[in-house]
């Protein structure tokens, strides 16, 4: 089976620095893969490259068989079937709970409003936000605001999901609430790329771990293995500090 | 890869695509521009009055006789400008302050602070010259100014100070309420909070907008023509009266045009830098 997502030799630089190095990555369909890493190890711009956010400096990217890494592909076809969320939320402060879900689905993929509300308002409903449907995103909670956000990405049925750092500006008890979503998500098959310091989490849910290190891909391989015996020193550091002896 | 990096043959192509989108788009952009302007000029020099309208407002003869009296009026407009301007901005401030303060004692100030920006925002510009520049000096109070060109400027500072005040004020409501619970947190004053953490913010996102106003000053030291000032556009409708040509009023646009489009550029200029500066890499 051809993977759904094909990342070859991606290189990104801003000026002289060099954000991402050869980096290499296949996501088949219901993948799950963690990125993880220190800040700064190029996580986020891998993904925002994946998006189109971002021009490549060299390398190639395809998606569902097709190379979206040409200046001549047109970004808004490849977001279409793409969601990404972000760790701000990035949510439309004038526009309410349901509003915001049904934007892009009525503006861009043609659905009419009532098909569209009565899928945000399932979605909503399914992640325990049917309270909040009229409110303004200001009046909800970082973990609720993260949730509707979660759901206006999906509200658009994205072949592929990315998530950026999702959890890292919540409040430590609004975390799990978000994770448990995205738990199901993967539950249900749902095909994700997901940035995150979350590492207990990245071990359950993850088909996939990558390890990043200054803008390269050191080391990838299923969670029992990165996690319990990995087999760069650079690993081995990082989950050192960051987990809990 | 430790050694240098060089592109691929694919990063190359895809140089050469991006180049070939791009001098594409220069093309259009190029072909776009020459038309509509060339279709405007057409429109404009064939239409059935052109010839009698050129001979009345862009003839080269009565551009060069009038050129020296206009160009001594504008003299006027541009020094009333420049000395109306840094009033309007103290004045301007100084009201916007006290319509945000919330200091029992100053209830009085507000109340008058609004009660101006109402009022003075609502008489035209050029009603406000006439009354002021015809009305004060007729009163003949003893150690008043009787220039005309004096109360049309106080005119011009009434009235624009009201819109620039409500600029100000804009740009104080805007600072998040966060930034003055920060600031008490750190046991700043009510004054000291606006004096070093509110205002220095305000003043910064409402540029642009004070420039637009200034822009439109600079057009409006026109209005003192009202008043029988002897500014450019006076000196222009003084010459055509006198002549029955009405081209000196285009050689005053021209002067206005002039003096106008650096203070745009400056607007356009700054709104990228704070753009960039405050907004560096959040996409």
């Amino acid at each position: 089976m051809s993977a759904l997502l094909e990342v070859r030799g991606v290189r990104k630089s801003y000026g002289d620095r060099v954000v991402l190095d050869d980096v290499s990555l296949d996501v088949a369909a219901h993948d799950v893969i963690c990125l993880i890493g220190s800040s700064g190890s190029g996580k986020s711009t891998l993904l925002r490259c994946i998006d189109l956010l971002e021009d490549i400096d060299d390398g190639v990217i395809r998606f569902d068989g097709s190379e979206i890494s040409d200046p001549r592909v047109d970004p808004r076809e490849v977001r279409r079937q793409i969601g990404m969320v972000f760790q701000a939320y990035n949510l439309f402060p004038h526009l309410s709970v349901l509003d915001n879900c049904t934007l892009s689905p009525r503006r861009v993929h043609g659905l009419s409003k009532r098909e569209a509300e009565d899928r945000a308002r399932d979605l909503l409903a399914t992640f325990g936000l049917s309270d909040h449907v009229d409110k303004h995103p200001d009046r909800l909670s970082g973990g609720q605001q993260q949730r509707v956000a979660l759901v206006r990405a999906l509200c658009t049925r994205p072949a592929l999901l990315l998530l950026d750092e999702i959890t890292a500006a919540l409040d430590p008890e609004l975390i799990g609430e978000v994770l448990t979503i995205v738990r199901q998500l993967a539950e249900r098959g749902t095909t994700m790329v997901l940035a995150t310091h979350e590492m207990s989490f990245a071990r359950e849910v993850a088909t996939s771990v990558c390890f990043l290190s200054e803008g390269r891909i050191l080391e990838q391989g299923p969670p029992a293995e990165i996690f319990s015996n990995p087999r760069e020193e650079r690993t081995r550091q990082f989950l050192r500090r960051v987990l809990p002896s | 890869m430790s050694t240098v990096w060089a592109p691929s043959e694919r990063e190359q192509e895809r140089r050469r695509i991006r180049r070939r989108q791009r001098a594409r788009s220069v093309l259009i952009a190029t072909l776009v521009t020459v038309g509509v302007f060339v279709g405007l000029g057409v429109a404009v020099t064939g239409s059935p009055g052109w010839p009698s309208v050129q001979e009345l407002f862009f003839n080269g003869f009565h551009a060069r006789e009038s050129f020296d009296a206009v160009l001594e009026g504008f003299w006027i407009n541009v020094k009333l400008f420049l000395i109306c301007q840094p009033v309007i901005l103290v004045l301007a401030l100084g009201v916007a302050l006290a319509r945000t303060a919330r200091s029992a004692w100053l209830v009085p100030v507000r109340l008058l602070a609004a009660l101006y920006t109402d009022v003075f925002r609502g008489i035209p510009t050029i009603l406000l010259v006439i009354l002021l520049a015809f009305g004060v000096p007729a009163l003949r109070l003893e150690g008043l100014p009787t220039d005309r060109l004096f109360w049309a400027g106080v005119a011009l500072v009434l009235s624009y100070g009201a819109y620039v005040a409500e600029v100000f004020r804009s740009g104080i409501d805007s600072i998040h309420p966060s930034q003055i619970a920060s600031a008490e947190a750190l046991a700043l004053s009510r004054a000291q909070t606006m004096r070093h953490v509110v205002v220095p913010q305000a003043v910064r996102r409402v540029v642009p907008p004070l420039l637009n106003d200034f822009v439109s000053l600079q057009k409006d030291t026109a209005l003192v023509a009202a008043a029988g000032v002897f500014d450019a556009v006076f000196a222009a409708r003084d010459y055509g009266n006198f002549n029955f040509n009405y081209t000196p009023l285009v050689v005053v646009a021209g002067f206005f045009v002039v003096m106008t489009v650096p203070l745009a550029r400056l607007t356009d200029w700054l709104q990228r830098r704070y753009a960039e500066r405050e907004r560096a890499g959040a996409r």
